[in-house]
């Protein structure tokens, strides 16, 4: 399988070794010239979604990535790559939230940003998910999902009662980090 | 190690391949309001300096809930011998240093990033570039060694056996490693990446340019596509003045010295 890691910004060598782990083969995706490649499904990694959005943007990737999600690609997102897919951005008084251009808005979710608070906000728990007990998840300034906006969104796990990761169609998300326990 | 140091790396980690602006002043740690101002205004993570040494103004850093603490040889030394037990706080820090000892004693006390020193406020990237070449050929060294020479290694660096032995086996520090200081242009920017640096912080080598926003967008990009030379090439056009140089030879106070 061929994985294509979007690498603008932020933690795609964990999230690159993640999928090695799971013997795909792995490459990076920094410029246009990248999606000439094959690709069987799309990693969005964890980082900062307002400097990853400004880089698609910025690199001319914005669009054709657009375009190839809304093809029907498998698409694997953690955290920033979740708010970068989410329908809506629950955010109010942030100057970017409400700017279109800056966000897939493709994934019928509401997700609000540093949900849990600042860095000293960022926890680890265990929980079931996707029908497995006692899974690691690790969160880091994460954002939460506030509001599932389509029947046809499942709910893969919970914390305090609130979706942490759903799948969609092609897309599966995450607000936390499973490439990070992978390795620990 | 504990759950938070891990949390606190694993921030770093987020952090990496981007540009980490700095906007605070010299001397001493910033006006908490204007922190508090920042923390408002934007989404990104906000990290303040403290001096080094100073536990006060860490613990007022970690009451106002910053993301990042940057124990900084930036502003006047609190402690000319002493760095903060980092260990003993929930926030992240992260500190300079010139060569691998030097990261190792920061990362025993419980930095979880490290940046480069650099040599601050002079658009001169000499300094970074000498201090990662160090960091990165001492990391070599330290793989080559058979195991039962850890020990004597350990002591020359003056460096935590244990953290020795984590780069024997794994090649890299534990935390993330960033370029700090001097760092002025896209090709700086590239450069620093080329040597090993996992993304840059940039200061007065945007904010004393001509075009401080269209600069800072042009680092950013440079820093994602440092290995492509005709984009760098496209992305160093028309930039507008660059901030004055200062070679680091001629300031009369070495701010890498702070601090060892």
């Amino acid at each position: 399988m061929q994985v294509g890691v979007l690498a603008v910004q932020g933690a795609f060598a964990e999230m690159e070794a993640y999928w090695r782990e799971e013997g795909a083969d792995v490459f990076e995706i920094r410029q246009l010239a990248d999606l000439g490649r094959p690709m069987d499904l799309l990693a969005l990694p964890g980082g900062e979604s307002t400097v990853q959005g400004k880089l698609l943007n910025d690199l001319g990737l914005f669009d054709p990535i657009k375009k190839l999600i809304l093809g029907g690609l498998p698409v694997f997102a953690t955290c920033a790559g979740l708010i970068l897919l989410a329908e809506k951005i629950d955010d109010p008084g942030r100057r970017d939230a409400t700017r279109p251009e800056k966000w897939f808005g493709v994934l019928p979710v509401a997700v609000k940003r540093n949900a849990y608070g600042r860095q000293l906000g960022s926890f680890t728990t265990r929980g079931d998910f996707d029908g497995k007990h006692d899974f690691p998840m690790t969160f880091i300034r994460a954002p939460a999902i506030t509001d599932v906006l389509s029947d046809e969104v499942k709910v893969l796990s919970t914390f305090g009662g609130k979706p942490t990761s759903v799948r969609w169609r092609n897309i599966t998300a995450f607000t936390w980090h499973p490439e990070l326990n992978a390795t620990a | 190690m504990s759950d938070r140091q891990e949390l606190n790396r694993n921030l770093a980690q987020m952090l990496k391949g981007g540009v980490i602006m700095d906007v605070g002043g010299v001397s001493r740690m910033s006006d908490p309001a204007m922190i508090k101002g920042i923390q408002n205004a934007v989404s990104i993570p906000v990290m303040a300096k403290c001096r080094i040494g100073h536990i006060a103004e860490a613990r007022i850093l970690e009451a106002i809930e910053i993301d990042y603490i940057d124990e900084s040889e930036v502003l006047s030394p609190a402690d000319d011998v002493r760095h903060i037990d980092k260990t003993k706080f929930n926030v992240p820090f992260v500190c300079g240093a010139r060569d691998l000892g030097e990261a190792l004693r920061r990362i025993g006390e419980g930095a979880t990033m490290i940046r480069t020193k650099g040599e601050p406020g002079t658009g001169d990237v000499v300094q970074a570039v000498r201090h990662m070449r160090k960091m990165q050929s001492e990391i070599r060294k330290i793989v080559s060694l058979r195991e039962d020479e850890l020990y004597e290694a350990a002591k020359e660096l003056a460096a935590p056996l244990d953290l020795v032995k984590y780069v024997h086996e794994n090649g890299k520090l534990p935390v993330v490693n960033f370029a700090a200081g001097g760092v002025a242009t896209p090709a700086d920017a590239a450069l620093m990446m080329e040597l090993g640096a996992e993304g840059v912080f940039v200061g007065s080598g945007i904010f004393k340019s001509g075009d401080p926003a269209k600069r800072a967008a042009a680092i950013v990009q440079a820093v994602t596509n440092w290995q492509d030379s005709k984009l760098l090439a496209k992305l160093s056009e028309n930039l507008g003045p660059a901030m004055v140089g200062i070679n680091a030879d001629e300031i009369e106070t070495i701010m890498e010295e702070r601090g060892k």
